[in-house]
């Protein structure tokens, strides 16, 4: 058996390659920057750092996401041990004359510069995402080398895992996924329950559109995941944890396929980590696009190989999941934040955010909006904080007219709420939920109807057909709002509509059924005269 | 189980290696990977994954292939295999250009560009063109939100997109309609 990695030495190997160099050039290779040409931006660099003979002057080194995908590719030039300067939509040519310029005269390029003084940087707090931007996620070393697996170590090597526990208690963590059940208590069920096997499931099924904050986790700092899977497993006595992936996200399962073997490798997965007597095997599963995957019975009837069909609970996953075995299952996002609560303490957490809804929460910005991208900012910050000065407000000169959050599970806010703190309580209040975070900001021009059509259509497609209210119920929903939305629904239909939002929240299986009508409540009671007006107009020409 | 197990693998020994029984050299891709996962009943999906991979959808001849390997009843592995948006039952077009119909695409236009190329190339989404030169699909969100909309043709995923250089890009690849 090789000897486990030694995390300190990493570090310190580390700090010599940083100073190694005068100038470090980061190019964000996330998927948005990809798109928008990042690849051939950072090809450019490297190849004229080589031609140019300037490897000891300039090192590049490819990053996760750096946030504002809007103005990618993003590229930044850090000066060793000073100054950091930031370039947006950067070419390949761009990329060549910003490192010339540095490198050859000390001088920024002003064309591409951007402005890291504005909101949207200023207003974040990144604990989920610090290093989004920072590290390479190929490279182990480069994870180390920024606090890396210390969690991990300081976990097995002097904490108990009650003690563990405790602490994500004390941090008053809860679940990312959406509906926010503290973790802590979750934790404690797995660790109480019985059996000689038990798994820890995170769940990277994250089938909101809308959302892309767990891809991003998965894709760009793949052993944050893999560590908090490990303190969990530790904290709650299983052996065996699987990861379960959207296929939709091929570049995800490579990283962590890749990260799990060189974990296992450094001697931080399987068997007896870092010489402890701790073991944990993780294996990533695949979906294969369905979104009741997501609910966690479904999840593991899909991992066992069989359609994702949801089941009741009671029994919760705790006392009988996958193979009857008492099984846990979290988000990515969650466990992304169980490595910096074991380094920083429970109490740092609970500082961060309000007194029911502790610690940061990343959201996907995206629709009609200035700045696109995943911001992370306290749990408890306004909605208006969000659009107007992170998000740099509406564009073209329309006006707001709602923010949708939580996918085809949540609820529009009007305007009149943008003052509301995003809380897991304060957006069940207004008709919407927490989710998974995607934010999605719709302008004037939008029709509200519209929208609670799409996300019907949506439910209804996703609707895995096991119970009668869901599978029946989103049809005759859908229905009736092609009617209505066509011009061509009564009043009639109108009261249908709301007697079957109730029928279906309340009588289906599982939360894809419960869920569903959200949309479609919540748009009827902000926006109640849209819907009548396309109805009033249809009666008019019947008379 | 184990008898399985035994079983599935001297089938493989038998012959020599990169030479199928049926002829058809792909079939041993699924071999390679269903002997890695030690014929595995639960390994289905990802198997069922692979043979889409590697023949590019799943005829009834390959369902049944996989159900008789793990041992499974094929009346299980089609419905786990139909249960599955991202399984296929037909050959994909030459080409493919999938829109992404995500919330943040919604917003933006996603409907106008599937319903330009569905009319422009009369084939309904989902589907492949009569003369099989193209797939259009959609997707339920590709996490590119701040790209919206999002067009992947080919695999190569591109960003705020609109049905004008969409219809540009399919007739570049598959040639323009009258």
């Amino acid at each position: 058996m090789a000897a486990p990695i030694d995390l300190h030495e990493v570090m310190d190997r580390e700090r010599e390659e940083r100073f190694r160099t005068r100038w470090r050039v980061k190019a964000c290779a996330s998927t948005a920057c990809m798109s928008a040409g990042a690849g051939a931006t950072i090809q450019a660099v490297e190849d004229m750092v080589e031609r140019e003979d300037m490897e000891l002057e300039v090192q590049v080194i490819p990053t996760g996401c750096m946030g504002l995908c809007s103005a990618g590719p993003l590229m930044r030039m850090m000066r060793r041990g000073g100054d950091e300067t930031d370039y947006q939509k950067v070419t390949p040519d761009a990329a060549k004359e910003i490192v010339r310029s540095h490198v050859l005269n000390e001088e920024p390029v002003p064309e591409h510069l951007l402005d890291t003084t504005m909101p949207f940087f200023t207003s974040q707090e990144r604990v989920v995402l610090a290093n989004g931007g920072v590290i390479n996620p190929d490279r182990i070393e480069s994870y180390v080398a920024h606090g890396g697996y210390q969690a991990l170590e300081k976990a097995l090597t002097s904490m108990k895992p009650k003690q563990v526990i405790e602490e994500i208690r004390r941090s008053g963590l809860r679940g990312r996924g959406g509906a926010g059940y503290p973790v802590g208590s979750k934790w404690s069920l797995l660790a109480a329950a019985g059996g000689k096997t038990k798994y820890v499931v995170a769940n990277g099924d994250e089938g909101d559109p809308g959302a892309y904050m767990d891809r991003t986790i998965m894709e760009d700092d793949p052993h944050r995941l893999i560590e908090g899977i490990a303190i969990a497993a530790y904290a709650t006595g299983a052996d065996q944890a699987y990861i379960y992936v959207r296929a939709e996200y091929p570049r995800a399962i490579e990283r962590l396929d890749r990260a799990i073997r060189v974990a296992r490798r450094n001697r931080l997965l399987g068997r007896k980590i870092l010489d402890t007597n701790f073991s944990l095997a993780v294996e990533v599963r695949i979906g294969a696009g369905a979104f009741v995957c997501g609910e966690e019975t479904a999840l593991m009837a899909s991992i066992e190989g069989r359609r994702g069909t949801p089941q009741l609970r009671p029994p919760y996953p705790t006392e009988k999941g996958l193979w009857g075995a008492p099984t846990m299952i979290n988000n990515v996002e969650t466990l992304a934040n169980v490595a910096p609560i074991i380094d920083r303490g429970g109490d740092w957490f609970a500082s961060i955010g309000t007194e029911k809804s502790t610690g940061t929460k990343v959201f996907a910005l995206a629709g009609d909006i200035v700045n696109t991208g995943l911001i992370e900012v306290p749990m408890g910050t306004s909605l208006r904080e969000i659009v107007e000065e992170i998000g740099g407000g509406v564009p073209d000169g329309r006006s707001f007219k709602a923010a949708q959050t939580g996918g085809p599970s949540g609820g529009c806010i009007p305007a009149k709420f943008l003052d509301t703190p995003v809380d897991y309580e304060s957006l069940r209040e207004l008709g919407s939920i927490m989710g998974s975070g995607g934010l999605i900001v719709m302008d004037d021009e939008v029709r509200m109807p519209d929208v609670a059509k799409f996300f019907m259509e949506f439910s209804m497609d996703e609707s895995c057909g096991k119970c009668t209210p869901c599978r029946a119920g989103t049809v005759q929903m859908h229905n009736l709002l092609q009617r209505i939305t066509d011009g061509n629904g009564t009043r009639r239909d109108l009261r249908d509509l709301e007697h079957l939002c109730s029928v279906v929240r309340d009588m289906s299986l599982c939360g894809l059924g419960q869920s569903a009508p959200n949309p479609v409540i919540s748009t009827l009671q902000y926006f109640r005269s849209e819907y009548e007006a396309l109805i009033d107009e249809e009666e008019v020409v019947h008379a | 189980m184990s008898d399985t197990t035994t079983r599935a693998v001297v089938g493989v020994s038998d012959r020599q290696q990169g030479e199928h029984p049926s002829g058809d050299n792909r079939f041993d891709l699924i071999d390679k990977h269903l002997k890695r996962g030690r014929y595995a009943q639960d390994q289905l999906i990802e198997t069922l994954h692979v043979a889409q991979d590697v023949f590019g959808y799943l005829s009834e001849d390959i369902l049944i292939y996989v159900a008789r390997a793990l041992r499974l009843p094929p009346s299980m592995v089609y419905g786990v295999a139909t249960f599955y948006q991202l399984f296929t039952f037909d050959p994909p077009g030459d080409h493919a250009c999938t829109v992404c119909t995500g919330t943040a695409c919604f917003v933006k236009g996603a409907d106008d560009i599937v319903k330009g190329v569905s009319n422009a190339y009369d084939v309904p989404a989902g589907e492949t063109s009569e003369d099989g030169s193209l797939t259009l699909k959609t997707a339920r969100c590709l996490g590119s939100c701040g790209l919206a909309p999002v067009v992947v043709f080919d695999g190569e995923v591109l960003g705020h997109q609109n049905t004008e250089s969409t219809l540009e890009l399919v007739a570049a690849a598959v040639g323009g309609v009258d």
